[in-house]
């Protein structure tokens, strides 16, 4: 270990000594992620009488991206949103200043499967598919039903104008013609829908990978809240049925596990509101927008250096499929 | 004068090595970025292959689309200012067919086993660019 990596674990002890009574050792600390910018690492704290499986998402310098959320909002989000009996994790702490750790803050690991593949394909995950819809609705009504006012943290507001003129604007500082997303814009300024009669807390990122499923009894937790606001909840909905969410699963557009009937029916059903298919579709053409123009971004932080590697080159030419869904989308066949 | 095997050959066995041999032994991160690296050189080796011959087929249809001749640079951010101040538009003939042609002719270079492209072939079979 280097003396960097010595620091990190003799922090990272004193401050779980600090949130957690008679912790008196880590033990399993590894890294998670690669991420420059945002790391997640696994580690059990251990005292004499109990073990805390333990996740630490940290920004060692507390830099991150403009528009998402701080850890310590990110925290305080999602602790606020477990009062509210969405299905999140546990955060037992959050890093001080003191700890010398950066940015961050330590929830309670839970057990269960990430991996899309394996979450779609896998046997052991048979006998919960079929209710994954319903469960995904009903954590998207909860987190929906989330009053703002009880989330301390600065969410940004982003409705259907806002996020429109705010990929237009990262499109065009880019300086690459495509011609499909020129058109992509046109039809989302001819089908924008009214914004939402009041902003409610949206996830942002509502699909797989994001969401921890468990073989016996399937979702147990909504993951990463860090591009969370306050918009418009169909979102959501609108996101989870992306083309390449369903991993090859294209006609069960609900994550690639069901339909958009099953998803929207469940979700009125759980909120008490009705869905929209105009409005549905326009998120629909948003959200691959959306992940075009996130794509596209890519070619910059390959070429300029800030991260230049097999990985970023390659989602940079996954602009192309965001392309292909938008063009079916404006075809009428998607 | 250059000598063999050719490029696509050589980058063939480059691909399969990193991934018949290098990811099955490697740990699950670096295994996964051989198995991205081997899709980066399946990629390159496609558009070595088709590449030129699909950007002429795009500038073909974009100078009959625009009525003009024109580097495919110049014709590309024509069309987009054209699309964005409305003149053409989806009811535009060939339009609609051009952006289609273009897109699954990336897709062909890019991800070819992508679900919504190969649906999109069935979709647009007088668009394929194969």
């Amino acid at each position: 270990m280097t003396m960097a990596d010595e620091e990190f674990r003799a922090g990272l002890l004193a401050a779980m000594q600090r949130a957690l009574p008679g912790v008196e050792r880590i033990d399993g600390l590894r890294r998670l992620s690669a991420g420059a910018t945002l790391q997640t690492w696994s580690f059990d704290a251990v005292a004499p009488d109990r073990t805390w499986p333990l996740i630490l998402r940290r920004s060692p310098g507390g830099l991150r991206a403009a528009r998402t959320l701080s850890l310590p909002d990110e925290a305080a989000l999602v602790r606020a949103l477990r009062a509210a009996g969405a299905p999140v994790a546990e955060v037992v702490y959050t890093v001080q200043p003191e700890d010398a750790l950066g940015d961050g803050f330590v929830m309670i690991r839970i057990p269960g499967e990430t991996i899309p593949r394996k979450i779609l394909r896998d046997a052991e995950f048979d006998s919960v598919r079929g209710a994954l819809v319903g469960q995904l609705a009903r954590a998207a009504a909860k987190i929906h039903a989330t009053d703002p006012a009880t989330v301390p943290a600065d969410l940004r507001v982003a409705g259907p104008r806002g996020m429109v003129d705010e990929f237009r604007g990262r499109y065009e500082a880019y300086g690459v013609p495509r011609p499909v997303l020129e058109l992509a814009f046109r039809w989302l300024d001819d089908h924008l829908p009214a914004e939402p009669a009041r902003p409610h807390l949206v996830h942002g990122d509502f699909r797989h990978g994001n969401v921890i499923v468990g073989p016996g009894d399937g979702l147990r937790a909504v993951l990463d809240w860090e591009i969370a606001h306050l918009g418009d909840p169909v979102e959501d909905l609108a996101w989870l049925c992306l083309p390449p969410w369903r991993f090859g699963n294209l006609d069960l557009p609900a994550g690639g596990l069901g339909t958009r009937e099953a998803l929207v029916q469940a979700y009125e059903a759980a909120a008490g509101t009705q869905v929209d298919p105009a409005r549905l579709r326009f998120w629909e053409m948003m959200g691959s927008m959306r992940w075009a123009v996130g794509c596209a971004g890519m070619l910059e932080w390959f070429r300029s250096g800030r991260d230049r590697t097999v990985e970023r080159a390659m989602i940079a030419r996954r602009v192309s499929e965001s392309e292909m869904d938008l063009m079916r989308l404006i075809c009428g066949s998607a | 004068m250059l000598d063999q095997p050719n490029p696509d050959e050589v980058l063939e066995v480059v691909a399969q090595m990193l991934r018949e041999q290098f990811a099955p032994q490697l740990p699950g991160s670096a295994a996964f970025h051989a198995r991205v690296a081997a899709n980066a050189i399946d990629l390159v080796r496609r558009q070595i292959a088709a590449g030129e011959r699909l950007e002429q087929a795009s500038l073909a249809r974009l100078r009959a689309l625009l009525g003009h001749d024109g580097d495919a640079d110049a014709l590309e951010r024509e069309l987009c200012e054209r699309i964005r101040d409305r003149s053409l538009d989806a009811s535009t003939p060939g339009l609609l067919d051009h952006l289609m042609a273009s897109t699954l002719a990336k897709m062909s270079i890019d991800q070819p086993a992508y679900a919504s492209y190969r649906r999109a072939l069935k979709e647009h079979p007088g668009l394929d660019p194969n």
